[in-house]
């Protein structure tokens, strides 16, 4: 049995003032995610992550399409039982303490007072938020809510978890934190299925990765196949904006940086490459081989080429 | 199912009390205690008469003012802020969660109610020195006040199952005034003719009548309210109440939350 | 499922909005709410104006149509007391001092025995008079508190001051003079009191005024040929030794040509003693002639 099934949910919204106009979040999603595997969701802001998300967990219709999550009908109540959710940039009722609020949501996900009794200590615990039990959520930083946020999202033992961007915000301490609580999640038998945009992140952790751009979705691989590839690749990194269509038509993949452009193309065009760049006068800044990453798997199947302001 | 509903009713009731709501009651008190020597320039008939009126309104007054205003954002809220994510992820349906948000601001007037009927007489109490049968006729006035809640309530919630805050303060305030005069509605529909008459007709009994809930009047002066009054009051309240709830409930479950 | 769910909340809405219509109208139709007799308890309009922040004229409007129900709810009842009518008018016209429509008829329906009208000439005349003083430039009030003075309390010389006063006010009806000297000289006449219901019915633009003054000018009809037909039935008397059986035997005499008709078209009623009244005596609640036996 896979722990979630998308079978072409789609997602499209009426906008403009007389929401005559289509937006499409969301192009028909077909997705696999195996039972007990760490499925990293990858994609730029607006690629259709969080609008997954909100889809599977039941917070907007789909246009179309259905899906399975462990087995069932995502529809189906039953199925939240075993589920946990993390929002993203989550907000709780910041009126209550964590102990209340974890009370409260131990209570709508059914476990009985005596469970709850028992759980919400630890779990506070293992958190780092035993001390912060009875404080107003109102007085909380980011980093402490979004422990808050996880605590929430395992309290009731779920089977499979879906966070959405668990990182965002936090520090490098807390980046590591999450890391970690992730990858105990994994060896505790869990499915874990988050969204984020920080490769880094997800080559750590993920067994698989999908990429999604503007609605679509582009790609799905195993990371450490992806990773281990030899590439016969080249970056290189030079100033001139101008250049990049010459180098594109060589087949080369660029990301623009204000001035500065890396481009990362086939060693067999590096000659080509270089003359293209010095009959353009650009200032050349480096040159070097490249090894597999996920950040290049992810910059090639974006499909285009990306603009980053810095 | 009643665990969830009155988890989501506690835990709103809760909020409303963290949110400071019942501090109106200490404004009650203080109405009561500024009025206290004005009553004793008064002669003793009229000063009971005043008494009711004065504390029946204001009971009235306080709690649709609560009502409305914290009625209208007990759903549009929770999806600004985003609090309802991790609830409804849960294995909680949409109607639980618009049954249980009701309860728990109906439960919130009703401590209120309670508290200022207490603070009323014992006002009464300390003015008569003595408790005739009449005076629990007033105990009938302020259930029909507690009445009229919880038809403003479901209104308010059914505006704010898919309204703005403010489009819903406009709205639910226009359904309070249009009710308070529901009785003049009906009196104009009779009188007129032709097409108004039949949208006058139409539109009085979609509104909440809150005519006939209203008894203060009678009560400051020791009228008698007919039993089956109080009966066909509650029938009415309950009608109209939950079929407010009914219809949040069903535009809710549409809903496509932001 | 979810249509299933979507199907049942749509009927329990429809039962349940149902529901709150049978039990509204259940509670109107017995009356239960009852909310117009709590103006009886208001002891200050002015009060209700000021509660009424600014939106006096919308509520003495409001307050007008209260008044009109009222009153017709009650009359349609055959009612013998409204009490709460005086109360009503004047939250009305305090609210709107202007209301000239509420004076005048209020003052009409005030003053007229139950269950006609109230029966309480004071309160008519005190509410013409404030009508008089927030309008003093209107001729129709003058004329309605001459009306009631003259009718009502029969104060012939107190009606000729009013109907004087009225006369000088710029723009008014010419006959408001003729009546003034009518008071003074022919007040007890019923050519008098047909004259001024006549001029009633004509000016007034109320259906309800328009109508009573109807009902008046039918009224003043019998009041004239109820003792005609009562001399003919004397003069029977005294030709025959007894009182006539029947219409039929009069018209043998060759009293009468045909059975005599009241002004709504039924036969008069002869009775065994020789008097003569109407057929329905609730048709004609001003006739003023008594319902006993007249003497001989």
């Amino acid at each position: 049995m896979l722990a979630v099934e998308i079978l072409g949910l789609e997602k499209t919204y009426a906008a403009g003032f007389w929401r005559k106009k289509q937006k499409l979040a969301l192009r028909p999603l077909h997705l696999e995610v195996k039972q007990g595997e760490v499925f990293g969701f990858l994609g730029p802001n607006g690629a259709g992550k969080t609008t997954t998300l909100k889809l599977l967990m039941g917070l907007i219709c789909p246009t179309v399409g259905t899906a399975r999550i462990l087995g069932q009908d995502w529809r189906d109540p039953a199925v939240r039982a075993r589920i946990g959710f993390l929002p993203e940039q989550p907000y709780f009722y910041d009126h209550l303490t964590p102990i209340e609020l974890l009370d409260y949501y131990g209570t709508l996900s059914g476990l009985s007072p005596a469970d709850r009794k028992l759980r919400i200590p630890k779990l506070l615990e293992r958190v780092g938020l035993a001390e912060q039990g009875r404080v107003q959520l109102r007085k909380f930083s980011k980093g402490m809510l979004q422990r808050v946020g996880i605590a929430q999202a395992v309290l009731h033992e779920p089977e499979v978890v879906f966070l959405d961007e668990p990182m965002s915000g936090l520090d490098p301490i807390g980046r590591r934190e999450v890391r970690d609580f992730i990858q105990a999640l994994n060896d505790e038998g869990k499915t874990v299925f988050f969204s984020t945009h920080i490769l880094s992140d997800a080559e750590a952790l993920c067994d698989r990765v999908a990429i999604l751009n503007r609605g679509e979705l582009r790609s799905v691989g195993v990371v450490a196949e992806l990773v281990s590839q030899k590439s016969n690749r080249v970056e290189i990194v030079w100033q001139g904006k101008s250049a990049v269509p010459a180098i594109q038509s060589l087949g080369g993949s660029c990301h623009v940086a204000g001035e500065t452009v890396r481009a990362v193309l086939d060693e067999s065009q590096l000659q080509a490459a270089l003359d293209a760049l010095k009959n353009q006068r650009v200032r050349l800044i480096s040159v070097n081989p490249m090894g597999g990453s996920l950040e290049e798997y992810f910059l090639q199947n974006l499909g285009e080429a990306v603009e980053v302001r810095s | 199912m009643s665990s969830r509903i009155r988890a989501i009713a506690f835990n709103t009731f809760r909020e409303t009390v963290r949110d400071r709501v019942l501090y109106n009651l200490v404004f009650f008190a203080l109405l009561l205690v500024t009025m206290a020597p004005l009553f004793g320039q008064i002669s003793i008939g009229v000063q009971r008469v005043l008494l009711v009126n004065l504390s029946l309104s204001a009971i009235s007054i306080f709690g649709t003012v609560i009502s409305i205003f914290v009625g209208i954002s007990l759903v549009s809220k929770e999806i600004e802020k985003r609090t309802l994510y991790p609830v409804l992820s849960r294995p909680v349906g949409r109607g639980e969660f618009i049954v249980g948000k009701y309860f728990g601001l109906s439960g919130t007037l009703l401590v209120n109610t309670a508290a200022m009927a207490l603070g009323f007489y014992l006002a009464l109490f300390l003015m008569t020195r003595d408790f005739t049968r009449a005076d629990a006729n007033v105990l009938i006035a302020i259930y029909f006040i507690f009445l009229e809640f919880i038809i403003i309530i479901g209104l308010a919630l059914l505006f704010s199952s898919f309204s703005t805050p403010l489009f819903s303060a406009l709205f639910a305030l226009s359904m309070f005034i249009a009710g308070t005069f529901a009785g003049d509605l009906r009196t104009f529909a009779e009188i007129t003719h032709g097409p108004q008459k039949w949208l006058a007709i139409a539109t009085s009994y979609l509104i909440p009548n809150l005519t006939s809930l209203n008894v203060i009047t009678r009560v400051s002066h020791d009228q008698f309210i007919p039993r089956a009054l109080v009966a066909y009051n509650t029938l009415y309240a309950m009608f109209y109440a939950a079929a407010t709830i009914c219809a949040a409930l069903l535009i809710f479950s549409r809903r496509d939350l932001k | 499922m979810r249509r299933r769910a979507t199907v049942f909340s749509a009927c329990v809405l429809l039962i349940c909005f149902l529901g709150s219509f049978f039990t509204l109208r259940r509670i109107e139709r017995a009356n239960l709410s009852n909310s117009m007799e709590d103006v009886l308890f208001i002891s200050s309009p002015q009060f209700v104006k000021r509660a009424s922040l600014g939106y006096s004229g919308l509520l003495a409007d409001i307050y007008w149509m209260r008044v009109v129900q009222y009153f017709g709810r009650k009359h349609l009842r055959d009612s013998m007391e409204y009490k709460a009518l005086a109360p009503l008018l004047d939250i009305t016209t305090t609210l709107d001092p202007n209301l000239v429509v509420a004076y005048e008829w209020g003052s009409t329906f005030l003053d007229q025995p139950p269950p006609s009208g109230a029966g309480d000439d004071d309160a008519a005349i005190a509410l013409i008079r404030k009508g008089i003083q927030n309008n003093p430039n209107d001729w129709h009030l003058y004329f309605t508190l001459g009306f009631i003075q003259y009718l009502g309390k029969h104060d012939y010389l107190a009606a000729a001051q009013t109907f004087e006063e009225g006369s000088r006010v710029p723009n008014a009806h010419p006959w408001l003079k003729i009546m003034a000297a009518k008071m003074l000289s022919d007040a007890g006449s019923m050519d008098t009191a047909r004259y001024l219901w006549q001029n009633i019915y004509d000016e007034s633009t109320d259906n309800n005024l328009k109508q009573n003054a109807a009902l008046h000018l039918a009224c003043l009809v019998v009041d004239q040929e109820i003792p005609q037909l009562e001399a003919l039935v004397a003069e029977f008397r005294r030709r025959f030794g007894r009182n006539p059986a029947s219409w039929k035997e009069l018209a043998v005499a060759g009293a009468l040509k045909s059975i005599p008709l009241d002004p709504l078209g039924e036969p008069y009623v002869l009775r065994s003693d020789g008097s003569v009244t109407v057929a329905d005596e609730k048709k004609f609640p001003f006739i003023r002639i008594s319902k006993s036996a007249s003497s001989d």
